[in-house]
């Protein structure tokens, strides 16, 4: 299989404490790979040195759908996003007074062609587009179970609805590179159960996904790959199988009650 | 009664300069969250701009235009100068605003001398109900009716306006979905500039102006931007027209030059109410 994101040697430092230390993996195109680590163990700041919201103080980001490789690490993240890289953050990061609607629609920002004065102006060829997005993004709430909230402010939903919420954003802007930050964090069983269901469908449509989570059983479930970091190190890699019998996995995990 | 119904008509057309005014302000805290000090001196520049425009012998309407743009343009550079490096924080940003608009003192004094200028407008009044009212001042309201109509339009039904109130609601997210939040910054300070200009440009015939004038009108526009937590144009707009005939009123029945002093008791009264409750403001100085 061909790589889609390669990462190599990349560091990034708060303070003088290492966040991420001479990180290097390399995701296949359409996997589904599963970040783990302890708590502070760097996992978030490994995304968003991905997603462009943090720059690596040392080490290359290199990204390549379709064999077009090219180094992201000193692009900022709205271009990445244009790139097709997308990322749902561990907080609610939504645009507060706007619908849900409105929220997932924005999320298509990074693949509108029709510019700021055509969209003001509300010129044919942008109107057409926007109700293009508008029926995209209908079709995105549908997808993770928030139809019935569309025309719902945004910032009234609840918390595990709105990270489904986030999920629809990202999908909305039909990215090549999906990263997850605990998309599963907060929510009820069945929940849970339909966003498993979602990340398998679109692992099945062939769509690479980073998912950054907790829970044993969902990472064995969905992950095809899983890296493993601690104190900002990538100590192993592997399949779950692999991850759940490696030595040095389990040294790290001591103390956490998961075996 | 003739009296008192003139100067309401005028104060609500001041005020309704001091609302275009304020609109820039908050188009421009709305996507940025910079409190941009240099707000007055888009007005002055547009205001001295058309004038000069006017006796060199441009056209009514065209030197208007031409002036609004050149305030868009004043927007654009402030903008630049205050928020074009990555990383700038809205309290930076502040500050350099507000050094730019002394910067722009030196400038104007160069260009137009320090003396009060106006050019003429709407020339004339018009009989109305007893009362004489200049027919700038009805200009005034409608531009300023038009104007927020399409602002609000803007904001709420434009996909456009979506993305740039995203970039103000959640920077942080609005980046990670493609949105270029600088780039954006820039358009609302371009956008704040001409909406200033057009405030300039329409009062200039009815108050002359000179370089500092933009005090008189930061101190309004912003006593009323903050009655909407310098977010929302409609308090914006219903706190400048207050603001607009509370000032005719004193200087119609008392003294002119207590005018400024009821807007900046105003403008006071306004923030210590405001500050008793959680506001952009407030936030933006605890930050």
């Amino acid at each position: 299989m061909s790589a889609v994101l390669r990462i190599e040697s990349v560091s990034r430092a708060f303070g003088g404490v290492y966040a991420v230390r001479d990180v290097s993996l390399t995701v296949a195109e359409g996997e589904t790979r599963a970040v783990i680590g302890p708590n502070g163990a760097g996992k978030s700041t490994l995304f968003n040195l991905i997603s462009g919201h943090l720059v690596p103080d040392a080490g290359t980001v290199s990204y390549g759908p379709r064999g077009q490789w090219r180094r992201i690490d000193g692009l900022p993240p709205h271009a990445r996003a244009r790139l097709g890289i997308a990322i749902v953050f561990q907080g609610a990061r939504l645009f507060g007074g706007m619908t849900a609607l409105e929220n997932v629609m924005v999320g298509a920002h990074a693949r509108t062609r029709h510019g700021f004065l055509a969209g003001a102006l509300r010129l044919p060829g942008q109107r057409r587009e926007e109700a293009e997005i508008r029926a995209d993004a209908l079709a995105a709430l549908e997808r993770v179970g928030l139809r019935e909230w569309a025309h719902r402010a945004a910032d009234v939903l609840p918390l595990g609805q709105q990270r489904s919420l986030q999920v629809a954003r990202a999908l909305c802007a039909r990215p090549r590179l999906l990263l997850l930050d605990e998309p599963a964090s907060g929510l009820r069983a069945a929940e849970r159960e339909a966003l498993a269901q979602l990340i398998e469908g679109l692992r099945e449509e062939g769509l690479t996904t980073m998912l950054i989570e907790h829970d044993v059983a969902f990472v064995a479930r969905l992950a095809d790959r899983v890296s493993v970091l601690d104190l900002g190190a990538h100590i192993a890699e592997g399949t779950p199988e692999e991850i759940r019998a490696d030595e040095a996995v389990l040294t790290a995990y001591l103390g956490e009650g998961v075996s | 009664m003739s009296d008192f119904l003139q100067y309401l008509i005028s104060g609500l057309a001041v005020g309704c300069g001091f609302a275009l005014l304020a609109s820039g302000l908050v188009t421009i805290h709305r996507v940025t969250r910079v409190v941009n000090f240099a707000q007055g001196m888009f007005a002055v520049v547009a205001g001295l701009t058309a004038g000069s425009l006017l006796s060199a012998g441009l056209p009514h309407g065209l030197a208007e235009v031409a002036a609004v743009a050149v305030a868009g343009a004043a927007g654009l550079l402030v903008g630049l100068i205050a928020t074009g490096r990555r990383g700038t924080s809205a309290q930076s940003a502040l500050i350099v605003t507000l050094g730019l608009g002394f910067v722009a003192y030196a400038v104007e004094i160069m260009i137009w001398g320090d003396n009060p200028r106006s050019h003429p407008g709407l020339g004339g009044s018009v009989q109305f109900a007893g009362a004489f009212v200049q027919k700038q001042s009805f200009l005034v309201i409608g531009v300023t009716a038009v104007v927020f109509a399409a602002l609000w339009l803007f904001f709420n039904r434009s996909y456009p306006g979506k993305a740039l109130s995203a970039c103000a609601s959640n920077p942080y997210a609005a980046r990670a979905v493609g949105i270029d939040v600088t780039r954006m910054g820039l358009v609302a300070f371009a956008l704040g500039g001409m909406l200033g200009g057009t405030a300039g440009v329409l009062l200039t015939p009815m108050l002359p102006i000179s370089y500092n004038s933009d005090v008189l009108l930061i101190t309004n526009g912003f006593a009323a931007a903050v009655l909407g937590g310098l977010n929302r144009p409609g308090p914006a707009l219903a706190g400048a027209l207050v603001l607009g005939v509370a000032e005719a009123m004193v200087a119609g029945y008392y003294e002119a030059a207590y005018q400024t002093v009821v807007a900046l008791a105003l403008m006071l009264a306004i923030m210590i109410w405001q500050s008793s409750r959680r506001t952009a403001l407030q936030e933006e100085t605890a930050r």
